[in-house]
């Protein structure tokens, strides 16, 4: 009897978790990497001084995080392709004072700063190589 | 990133989350002492691939041993610290599973060892870590508790 009905609260939790874990993982996979406009607020930090001429992609990087790599190398791509581009990777298990400030909640965060050092789109989660160079593109 | 990495084959942790989401499904499935069992054993599993590193883990040996000689090779490599990270947090979530199911509080054992198997679910299917995302938010916590006392 005991069995039986453990059992059944046993299958609601199974169906509970694979509901939840597709739904989440939709949603993750739908929007992560997405730019979203963000009000251009002076971002001072470890890049000063190390900006690109155009724009800079900040990629907030932590060592428990394995898409950091791989974003890694599509923003460096990126940088070293073109002109004026800069790409730098701060360690933000090392600078908590800058996820504060910047609100990082998950690793990869990229923010993407102009010319003049404002922060101007922010991209949550791993970015393809596509919504990388969107973001670019949106900076005008 | 740190030059003495382990770099690893990044389809063995997702063959051994599959390995996982079936395990923890039919110790949900089976409940009772089977359950518990089952979930001991998955238990040791994690305990042993946080512990000693993903080298030792039974389904990462299982990985290298039967299914990776019938695959191409990996097209890129990866850190070994989040998916072993990872597995420290299914361990504590196994944990809490069984004492629920040991002191006779099943919700317990069902939410813990349901939540486990979302997290193996979306690296199995999404390759997503979620455990690796509570590193930096714990390390946040910790900090802003420093901070403000």
């Amino acid at each position: 009897m005991s069995s039986l009905l453990g059992s059944s609260a046993g299958l609601a939790s199974v169906v509970g978790a694979i509901v939840i874990a597709l739904g989440f993982g939709l949603y993750r996979r739908a929007t992560d990497g997405r730019a979203r406009r963000v009000q251009g607020e002076l971002a001072a930090g470890p890049w000063a001084g190390r900006l690109g001429e155009r724009a800079t992609f900040v990629q907030f990087s932590s060592p428990i995080c394995a898409p950091c790599r791989s974003t890694e190398r599509v923003l460096s791509g990126i940088a070293d392709e073109t002109p004026g581009v800069a790409h730098l990777d701060v360690d933000v298990s090392e600078r908590l004072d800058l996820a504060d400030e910047f609100d990082i909640r998950r690793t990869p965060t990229v923010l993407v700063l102009d010319a003049a050092g404002l922060v101007r789109q922010r991209l949550v989660g791993p970015p393809t190589r596509a919504q990388a160079l969107t973001a670019l593109a949106a900076l005008g | 990133m740190a030059s003495n990495t382990t770099l690893i084959d990044p389809r063995g942790p997702r063959f051994g989350a599959a390995v996982t989401s079936v395990v923890l499904a039919a110790a949900l499935l089976l409940g009772g002492t089977p359950g518990l069992i089952l979930l001991a054993l998955q238990a040791a599993v994690f305990a042993l691939g946080a512990g000693l590193g993903l080298a030792a883990q039974p389904y990462g040996r299982l990985y290298r041993a039967f299914v990776r000689p019938r695959l191409a090779p990996p097209a890129e490599l990866e850190d070994e610290r989040p998916p072993r990270f990872a597995q420290g947090v299914g361990l504590a979530f196994a944990l809490v599973g069984l004492a629920g199911g040991l002191v006779g509080v099943p919700a317990v054992f069902l939410v813990a060892t349901g939540f486990a198997l979302v997290a193996a679910l979306l690296n199995a299917v999404f390759a997503f870590c979620l455990g690796c995302e509570l590193y930096l938010l714990g390390r946040r916590l910790r900090h802003s508790a420093g901070a403000g006392a």
